[in-house]
């Protein structure tokens, strides 16, 4: 580095005054703010006697759920858009031809290790039918790995749960509901 | 009878020892839990609040956790790592907590039982400390607090860490620095109250009415500070700084010895605040409350011990403030506060308070013209260290900008 570069701006600390070189003012800030503190509301919550409130659970991004549509049939066309997305690949679709004509394929099997998950939200942002989705859900716990793989029935559950409480996004959120 | 004399004096002191080890032991179980507490308030957090009753669901405000915190430090495992020293290494918190607990043989945790207190065998007044009528109290205090150091300096060496080693170096320069302006501080209370006990030191302030504090402000904001480094709490802690040291001195300890050690931090807090509060704040005695002499009833004997621990319990709180409330200082700071501010303060001190007591010599009462003398003299010394500013000197590396300069300062 050199000194005489005109791009370097040297800057000297300000000097302190006759209170701060005897500490005083800063003592007594100190004391001040640690003792305010001390009083202060405390933002612990109790878990799990008290439930964080969560601010937005529609931005949330917990447990996945696999949305239904008005007739109660899943909303996903197997189109593996989420699978690609994933950067954990904890997505597994089987998909096979649709029973129904307004689309060409579904997932007979969808499952999701959420073990494996990293909670990105990808798979949210690439489906293009807004079938799979993050819910507010956090606690989520098990015995096993292999009771921590959700499938289609689970992912299915997950949404009958949680459809009251959080709406399918909106178009305002980048939905297509 | 000289036998049963010896006999009922050994089992008296034997009971005083009892009480005081167990009472200290419980004590510093429950300051590690109100640090705690503090800690977590301070921070806006809630603390320790889970652990009540064993078995049971009782919460009891988290009032279980130093019995649980005990319980699992006992049964840890007890790690020796394969390079240290293991006789110095086991030694050396066995050490430190010995000279934190002997400590307490000379320090009164009240003042005496009622002479009418009738308990069998025992015809004097009974004094509320193990050792009564210690002539050398403080010295002996003092003495063991600096024995604490060849705890910590062992500890680092055994280790044969070079994190350990570092702290235990740190310590034994920042003990070393801070012991003097200690004693000064000290000195000029024991110049005043004419006695290295700690029972007549008392006595003197409750006689008076006057608390030490009040003729000696300066005296003890040098005590204070100098008490702040010698327990190594923060702002002071850099033996152990977590952020730089890991744990310092205790860094390669675990299990029981890390809990000696642990206890032996907390009692030296506890020795600094019933230090502070004997020798500047009048100890047991409160005005209107507890009296000044020996004549004492029950209640006045157990309202002195409660003054006792209510004030020591303040100063405690004032320490465990401190440490969220100051950050803390650079090891050159450190020094520079002991050797350029701290010893001259203190030695200013001292010839004040030789010169008010050559004033107040073979005069009764107290002179508020003195008192106002003294703080004067406070605030004045106070603020010429603040105009000469040793601590704000910086000697921080510099680029000298003239052409051809030469840079100054080291490392570059």
């Amino acid at each position: 580095m050199k000194t005489d570069d005109p791009d370097i701006q040297w800057i000297e600390e300000p000097k302190l005054g006759l209170a701060g070189k005897m500490y005083l003012p800063l003592l007594i800030q100190g004391l001040t703010t640690t003792t305010r503190h001390l009083f202060s509301p405390k933002i612990t919550v109790s878990f799990p006697e008290a439930r964080p409130q969560i601010q937005n659970p529609l931005i949330y991004r917990g447990v996945h759920r696999l949305n239904k549509d008005e007739q109660g049939r899943v909303k996903c066309v197997a189109c593996f858009l989420c699978a690609t997305a994933c950067p954990a690949h904890c997505i597994d679709i089987i998909g096979v031809e649709s029973p129904w004509p307004d689309r060409e394929k579904y997932p007979e099997s969808f499952s999701i290790d959420e073990l494996r998950c990293i909670y990105c939200g990808m798979c949210e942002e690439a489906c293009p039918v807004d079938a799979i989705e993050l819910t507010s859900l956090f606690d989520l716990t098990g015995r096993s790995r292999e009771e921590m793989i959700f499938d289609k029935e689970k992912l299915l559950s997950v949404y009958d749960q949680t459809k009251d409480t959080e709406p399918m996004k909106s178009h305002e959120l980048g939905g297509t509901v | 009878m000289t036998n049963d004399l010896t006999q009922s004096f050994v089992i008296e002191a034997l009971v005083k020892i009892a009480l005081l080890i167990g009472g200290l032991m419980t004590a510093a179980a429950y300051l590690v839990l109100l640090e705690r507490w503090i800690a977590a308030w301070v921070q806006d957090r809630i603390g320790p609040n889970r652990v009540g009753v064993p078995l049971t669901k009782i919460k009891m405000f988290g009032l279980g956790q130093p019995l649980a915190d005990g319980l699992k430090f006992i049964f840890k495992e007890e790690i020796t790592p394969h390079q240290v020293d293991k006789f110095l290494y086991t030694l050396a918190p066995i050490s430190i907590l010995a000279a934190g607990l002997a400590a307490f043989a000379a320090v009164p945790f009240g003042s005496v039982l009622p002479s009418d207190a009738n308990i069998p065998g025992v015809e004097h007044q009974i004094d509320l400390v193990v050792a009564p009528g210690f002539d050398v109290g403080l010295i002996y205090v003092f003495a063991l607090g600096s024995i604490a150091v060849y705890g910590v300096i062992l500890g680092g060496w055994a280790s044969n860490s070079k994190y350990s080693f570092l702290g235990g170096l740190r310590s034994s320069a920042q003990l070393i620095a801070y012991e003097l302006p200690m004693g000064l501080g000290i000195l000029g209370v024991v110049l005043f109250c004419g006695s290295l006990r700690l029972e007549t030191i008392i006595g003197v302030q409750a006689t008076n009415g006057v608390w030490n504090v009040v003729y000696q402000p300066l005296g003890f904001v040098v005590f204070l500070i100098a008490a702040f480094a010698e327990s190594a709490r923060l702002p002071f802690d850099l033996p152990e700084c977590e952020q730089e040291l890991i744990g310092g001195y205790h860094t390669e300890y675990a299990g029981m010895r890390l809990l000696m050690y642990l206890i032996a931090e907390f009692l030296h807090m506890v020795t600094a605040a019933f230090l502070i509060v004997i020798l500047f704040f009048g100890g047991w005695h409160l005005w209107g409350l507890t009296g000044s002499g020996n004549e004492v009833t029950w209640l006045t004997a157990i309202a002195r011990v409660l003054v006792l621990s209510i004030k020591v319990l303040g100063v405690i709180l004032f320490f465990m403030m401190a440490r969220w409330s100051w950050p803390r200082f650079r090891f050159d700071q450190l020094m520079a506060l002991s050797w350029k501010v701290m010893l001259p303060l203190g030695l200013v001190n001292l010839v004040a308070v030789a010169s008010l007591v050559e004033f107040q010599h073979g005069r009764g009462g107290t002179n508020w013209l003195a008192v106002a003398v003294m703080w004067g003299v406070a605030v004045a010394t106070l603020i010429a260290a603040g105009v000469l500013a040793p601590l704000a000197g910086d000697n921080r590396p510099r680029w000298n900008l003239e052409p051809g300069g030469e840079t100054k300062g080291a490392g570059l």
